[in-house]
């Protein structure tokens, strides 16, 4: 018990966020409607790709300092993990965009941002796959992961902001200013997105585990 | 463990104080804009609520026995 506090924490955070999320008073904005509510469930999925996919990084940056194996399994688990919430990011931004801005997918630097940066950690997962010698494997794809670190800023924040974009939080949009002033949402929208980050964290080591125990039978093969 | 744990605790309480000063500072300034009021009077909501928690508890409960799998399976794999 006392080495799971933290994903007590995660899932108290993340109910609490689903029960106040959904019943606590929300500003009323035009088009968005209730619909503001998905801030709390489809923002923390971006942010806690974010966090995922920098422990990922870390970890490459390791292998490539230490040659220690075991940083580059860690790696391409937290990528995995990382994909997971990104794939549910863009699945419930794109049902969001339906209802406010009348299509499942447009043209925007954000999204089409968020899209390429999936493409590219796909391609990640390519190149992993067609190396066999597991060193070499994971000195290429370490080296690939910090490039793919540094185009997901590239795609998902420097780019949105020099651009006009719909999404919030970019170039001169004003939708969201008003609740960015927002006390309420706040009280959820902080814990939201730490427990969906621990929640993620937990999801990501149990597949580290399963991994390392997956090895450990095949070396004793 | 115990400065992250201090950590978090400063956060929350971080948070919690700056949004109760915020909250004091809001104006109430604006056109009405047409919510589910209906929805919450009929109190349905509440369902939507109950639904929603309910899956997210099956799914870390889902994730506990996973947890729990694994760590069996690790003690197996370190006694061999």
């Amino acid at each position: 018990m006392k080495k799971n506090w933290w994903k007590i924490i995660a899932v108290v955070f993340v109910l609490y966020t689903i029960i106040a999320g959904f019943l606590l008073k929300v500003p009323a904005q035009p088009i968005l409607h209730e619909s503001i509510r998905n801030l709390y469930f489809h923002v923390p999925m971006w942010f806690s790709m974010m966090t995922i996919l920098f422990v990922s990084l870390w970890n490459s940056i390791k292998y490539l300092s230490k040659s220690n194996i075991e940083s580059d399994l860690l790696a391409s688990q937290a990528a995995h993990t990382g994909m997971l919430v990104g794939a549910l990011g863009l699945i419930t931004g794109s049902i969001w965009a339906r209802y406010t801005w009348g299509a499942w997918w447009v043209a925007d630097t954000k999204l089409n941002g968020a899209a390429i940066t999936m493409l590219i950690y796909l391609a990640y997962f390519v190149l992993r796959g067609s190396i066999d010698e597991e060193q070499k494997r994971a000195r290429i794809s370490a080296v690939y992961n910090i490039f793919a670190y540094v185009m997901l800023v590239v795609f998902l924040m420097i780019i949105p902001r020099m651009n006009d974009s719909l999404h919030p939080g970019n170039g001169g949009n004003p939708g969201f200013n008003k609740y960015d002033l927002d006390s309420n949402m706040r009280m959820v929208f902080y814990p939201a997105v730490t427990g969906w980050i621990l929640f993620v964290v937990w999801i990501f080591t149990l597949r580290v585990r399963l991994e390392k125990v997956k090895r450990k039978i095949y070396l004793n093969d | 463990m115990s400065t992250l744990k201090r950590f978090l605790i400063l956060l929350v309480l971080a948070f919690c104080s700056g949004s109760m000063f915020a909250q004091a500072m809001q104006s109430a300034t604006q056109a009405p804009v047409e919510m589910a009021t209906g929805l919450y009077q009929s109190g349905k909501i509440y369902v939507v609520v109950a639904v929603v928690a309910i899956i997210f508890i099956g799914i870390v409960t889902y994730l506990i026995l996973l947890d729990r799998k694994i760590s069996k399976l690790e003690k197996e794999v370190q006694n061999k």
